[in-house]
């Protein structure tokens, strides 16, 4: 035992076992540096600071004023971000690096930039306020014209009828010309007009109104305006619709005057005179084309702007961010009592002490400071934060672990056991190698894809290999077997084998040398078989994992120095879990090796309904009958084993070790409380017997009804596997070989696309979703609940590397 | 919720739910309101509401803050998410949630009719009104000269039109005629926004009924006090009350004829839930009774809400400076 226990102690330490040993520690920094150290120490990324006044908001903060001066300029920063995407210009790919700025000096920078394009874009503004105006002025006058002179024939035609009855003689043949000079007097009849432009969505609404304000004594004429105009708020382009309004009366034209504000409609006036419009016209487009040059001069100047601030942006940004980020820290960090230096608390792995120390002389010499900067350990009180260093390959199986709960600290990891029994046990409920083909396919090609889901090709790369692997087992491929190792070892019994799948066949030569012979496929016997196969591999493998997972208590509570957690929970644990189902994959092994017919529900039921009785046919062993009664009684043995003493021993201890307050400390030196010392030493006032006792039992009942349920929830990778490869076979019979049976093309065609489609929906997408999910849950569930407590939280560095742009 | 009603709730409101205690979850809590008021500048404030759910709507308002801005933005997205579940609401939720816009509504058309009385500019009012009671042709108020104009102009198109129907005449709109105008259309208003209430049934009749009879008193309450000395006759102020609520019809006889506060609250005193309101104010007093019946106000609407029954949740606490 004590040779054992030495070389377990003499294994090498494994990085993703335990997580990092921390330590606390206390930085001094003079405030003239304090600045630049904590910029370092972002760059390094290997100290979490502790919030020192987590009491006070945000803004009664010391240097609440720089956060607010980056806060505008992150502000300033987005505006052009903003300004350059309305532009359409795009930010440069290859940003200009640069040395980097002082903060005042892109401070100045930034005002002076934001000025200069505000400044820009509002004389851009007012020339396109008169622009638009010139361009609906002549939009109006194009087509009010339209609409004008028929109008203004009618009121002359109505003219003429008077001038008819009094100078009859003037009968008609009037030039266009003298139809123009005599719109005036209709003027002077009353009858007058409005004429502008609207927006075409209002114009149903404004003419409703104006009719309704005017007792539909008016005319309303409209024309769409053909040309879009840009809206100066919006910057968007809108369809306008010209109109003209004619009237009578000088109240109706208030009201129409007034309508037409309230709808935000442009009124022009437009002479009545042709040559006058023509004129106007003229005049119009000559201003209109001047202040198009204007206005593209204008616009290439901005973007000229803008183009050059696109290829800072990007650096700027990220300064921004980190000058934030630096404020944000120093912030945390508490001024000492002389107000000179700069306290802070902080969490770092001890191995990058050293590094750490480094950066900080760096910053103490880089800003010329007289005093150097403190760095020492400080004792804790609370648990330190978990950190395992992970890469791009085992971060992804650590994310899998944690999603379900972060390690205590240095408590015993799964995820590096998860590395490979995840993929494992995902592979066994997929086992498939055409599907994991097309996995593995996936895993190289759209690797990007998954990694947005999961940060996790690798899991993909390894669930598909292992696919391919267990459906080599199970000899599947889109389930088809194939004759890969070798023939079969059956044979027909005569020669035709037309009866090959109702009268059985003769085996003839050695197994098949490499998982399920292909002969079993189609057979009578196939379902039997391979559930038979398949559940009793279940349950093997899910017993070995609990079996880890009891094994990593024992690592855990040796790690923390608990023998009691060794003697009256791992010990009763472990006889418990394999008198039942240790027992149970024994014989599994031994009817596997041996070919026995024995029945083992049979054996298992009757090893607890009558032990004493007769195994008859069933025997596998010698001495199989006083082994069951022996293990039987082991199981009977350990339920009060993980009961009782723990709860009695702990109060024992407690009581004590503070019989005498003064001798309270010494006594503990052997049995710690708990795994945990700080909380230990936090609780240690109020030891609550019934609590702890009540908890015990929880905690056995629980082992002891989820030894059972357990090992019943392993066998989902029999039922998920064979639902897989008997939807597969579905597939393949019910379609493919369907379709295929047609000598159409298109039938083929079709079935073909249907099968694809089943293949990679169904197959490839739900199952590997399902089996994800399933493979998911024996682990936190199954595997973890034997050891793992999951009640840390993350080690979460100052660093600018993890700075992303969520805060935007 | 009673008896069947919420086996069929989540068909039509459940993500309207959902959405609802999600916003709960954004709104300000006592600690946030707390470090409020520690705030020293309004950048302090902005600084403070940029880790709420404020912060968005802020976050890009260059520094020199105002007071209106904040207050805009904050009103923004009040005014956002209620349009957000407008369009998401169906019947009869939809219509329910179109009610409660219509008390805004009418506080618009009378914000807009007294300040172009006063011949102020349409834009700068158009810029006080109150977001949620925005429809197509408000700015066309302006054009109106007398209320049988204003009817048949613009509100005609607009929901209120039924409202209106009482109150039309050919006077000339003076500011004692808005005022008629305004609590004869609050009356029309309230008693519809009952009746539908009451046809919807179950636990929004509950509850909305308890909350538009407070409504109801209050404005009885307050025509009856700004009434006092005025020339409107008894029988007027009487045709401004609404047709339900606590004091209907005793209480709005013994309102109808008080000449002094201190009959009014000789009147109301009679009424056990009105009576806690009025023991906190001392005689004679008038000034405190509003920011009274505001608390109780908000008061019941916070008890509605945390009932988290449909569409009594929409009314949410506000920033308020």
């Amino acid at each position: 035992m004590e040779r054992i226990e030495k070389l377990i102690d003499n294994l090498p330490p494994m990085d993703l076992m335990r997580s990092e040993k921390m330590t606390l520690v206390q930085l001094i920094i003079p405030v003239e540096s304090a600045h630049r150290a904590i910029s370092y120490l972002g760059e390094l990324g290997l100290l979490q600071f502790r919030d020192l006044n987590s009491e006070r908001s945000p803004f009664q903060r010391t240097f609440v004023n720089q956060v607010k001066r980056c806060g505008e300029m992150s502000r300033k920063l987005r505006f052009f971000k903003d300004q350059i995407s309305k532009a359409g210009l795009l930010s440069s790919v290859h940003p200009v690096v640069e040395p980097d700025l002082e903060l005042e000096e892109l401070e100045i920078q930034l005002a002076e930039h934001e000025h200069e394009l505000i400044e820009m874009n509002s004389n851009s503004e007012k020339l396109r306020v008169t622009y638009n105006e010139l361009l609906e002025f002549k939009l109006v006058l194009q087509k009010a014209c339209g609409f004008l002179l028929p109008s203004s024939n009618h009121a002359v035609a109505e003219e003429r009828e008077l001038t008819e009855n009094i100078y009859s003689n003037d009968d008609y043949v009037e030039t266009a010309s003298l139809l123009e000079q005599e719109t005036r007097p209709a003027d002077q009849s009353g009858l007058r007009f409005i004429s502008g432009i609207i927006c075409k969505s209002k114009a149903l609404r404004f003419e409703r109104m104006l009719f309704r304000a005017t007792r539909g004594n008016m005319l309303f004429n409209q024309a769409p305006a053909g040309e879009e105009i840009m809206d100066p708020l919006s910057a968007e382009m809108v369809e306008k619709t010209v109109f003209v309004v004619h009237f009578s009366g000088e109240q109706a034209r208030t009201k129409i005057l007034k309508i037409c504000e309230a709808f935000g409609a442009n009124c022009y006036p437009v002479p009545d005179d042709i040559s006058k419009q023509r004129q106007i016209t003229r005049e119009v487009s000559s201003h209109l084309s001047e202040l198009e040059t204007t206005l593209d001069a204008g616009i290439r100047h901005r973007n000229k702007a803008l183009t050059s601030i696109g290829y800072h942006l990007t650096q700027w940004t990220s300064m921004v961010r980190r000058e934030k980020a630096v404020y944000d820290t120093l912030n945390m960090l508490n001024f000492d009592v002389t107000k000179k230096c700069l306290v802070g608390e902080g969490w770092c792995p001890i191995f990058a002490k050293a590094q750490i120390q480094e950066a900080l002389q760096r910053a103490t010499f880089d800003s010329s400071s007289q005093v150097g900067i403190i760095f020492h350990v400080m004792d804790a009180v609370e648990s330190p934060p978990t950190y395992f260093r992970t890469n791009h390959f085992t971060n992804a199986y650590q994310e899998i672990v944690d999603a379900y709960g972060v390690a205590r600290y240095q408590e015993a990891n799964p995820a590096v056991y998860t590395v490979v029994t995840f993929p494992f046990l995902f592979a066994v409920m997929f086992g498939d190698w055409g599907h994991g083909i097309c996995l593995l396919l996936g895993a190289l090609k759209l690797g990007s894809f998954m990694e947005m889901l999961f940060g996790g090709r690798y899991v993909l790369l390894l669930m598909s290999l292992f696919s391919i692997y267990c459906g080599l087992i199970y000899n599947e491929f889109f389930s088809v077997p194939f004759h890969i190792f070798g023939g079969s070892a059956y044979k027909c019994r005569d020669v035709t084998c037309s009866d090959a799948k109702s009268a059985g066949l003769i085996k003839f030569r050695d197994p098949y040398p490499f998982g399920v012979d292909p002969s079993w496929r189609g057979s009578r016997s196939e379902l039997p078989f391979l559930n038979s196969l398949k559940m009793k591999m279940s349950i093997l493998l899910g017993v070995a994992q609990m079996n880890l997972g009891i094994i990593l208590s024992y690592f855990n509570a040796r790690f923390f120095r608990s023998s009691l957690d060794i003697r009256y929970q791992f010990v009763p644990q472990m006889i418990f879990l394999n008198s039942l189902f240790g027992y149970l994959s024994l014989l599994i092994i031994i009817k596997w090796c041996t070919g026995s017919q024995a029945d083992l529900y049979h054996v298992m039921i009757y090893m607890f309904l009558s032990p004493t009785d007769d195994l008859g046919e069933n025997e596998l062993f010698w001495g199989q009958r006083p082994l069951q009664i022996v293990l039987l009684l082991l199981a009977l043995v350990a339920v009060p084993w993980m009961l009782f003493p723990k709860p009695f021993i702990l109060k024992k201890l407690h009581s004590e070790r503070f019989q005498g307050r003064t001798y309270g400390l010494l006594g503990s030196s052997e049995f710690d409380l708990d795994v945990e010392p700080d909380s230990a030493r936090d609780h240690h006032e109020e030891f609550n017997f019934s609590e702890v006792f009540v908890h015990q039992m929880i905690h056995s009942i629980e082992f002891v009804l989820g030894a059972v349920s357990n090992t019943a929830s392993y066998l989902r990778l029999w039922a998920l596997s064979l639902a897989h490869s008997e939807l597969s076979t579905v597939f393949y019979e019910k379609v493919l070989l369907l379709a295929w049976g047609y000598d159409n093309i298109v039938i083929r065609l079709i079935g073909l696309a249907v099968f694809a489609f089943a293949t990679a929906f169904i197959l490839l997408m739900m199952e590997t979703l399902s089996a994800f999910l399933h493979a998911l849950r024996l682990h936190w569930v199954e595997f973890q609940n034997k050891f793992y407590h999951g009640d840390g939280y993350k080690f979460k560095p100052f660093s600018f590397a993890l700075i992303t742009d969520d805060d935007d | 919720m009673y008896g069947f009603e919420a086996m069929t709730f989540n068909i039509h409101g459940g993500y309207l739910e959902a959405i609802v205690r999600g916003h709960r979850a954004g709104l300000l809590t006592a600690t946030d309101y707390n470090n409020l008021c520690q705030c020293e500048t309004l950048d302090d404030i902005k600084m403070h509401l940029s880790a709420t759910e404020y912060g968005p709507y802020l976050q890009n308002e260059p520094s020199p803050l105002h007071t209106t801005t904040i207050v805009e933005k904050c009103t923004l997205k009040l005014v956002d998410e209620y349009k957000h579940m407008l369009c998401q609401a169906t019947e009869p939720l939809s219509t329910f949630l179109e009610y409660i816009t219509y008390g805004h509504m009418i506080d618009n058309v009378v914000l807009i009719v007294t300040g172009t009385l006063h011949e102020r500019d349409v834009q700068e009012l158009l810029e006080k009104c109150h977001p949620l009671g925005m429809f197509d042709s408000i700015a066309t108020l302006a054009v109106a000269q007398n209320m049988r104009e204003l009817y048949r102009l613009v509100l005609v198109d607009t929901p209120l039109a039924p409202y209106f129907s009482e109150c039309i005449t050919s006077e000339d709109l003076d500011d004692m005629n808005i005022e008629i105008m305004r609590n004869t259309l609050y009356k029309a208003y309230l008693e519809d926004f009952y009746k539908f209430c009451q046809k919807l049934g179950g636990a929004t009749a509950e509850i909305m009924s308890d909350l538009l009879a407070f409504e109801a008193d209050r404005r009885a309450v307050n025509i009856t006090i700004n009434s006092i000395g005025t020339e409107l006759t008894r029988d007027d102020r009487r045709k401004l009350y609404s047709n339900f609520g606590l004091l209907y019809p005793y209480g709005h006889e013994e309102l109808a004829v008080c000449e002094d506060i201190d009959q009014v609250r000789g009147a109301m005193e009679k009424y056990p839930p009105y009576q806690s309101i009025f023991s906190k104010l001392s005689y004679g007093e008038s000034q405190m009774l509003d920011k009274a019946f505001y608390e109780e106000e908000v008061k019941r609407l916070c008890l509605a809400f945390e009932q988290q029954i449909k569409g009594a949740g929409d009314k949410e606490p506000d920033v308020d400076l």
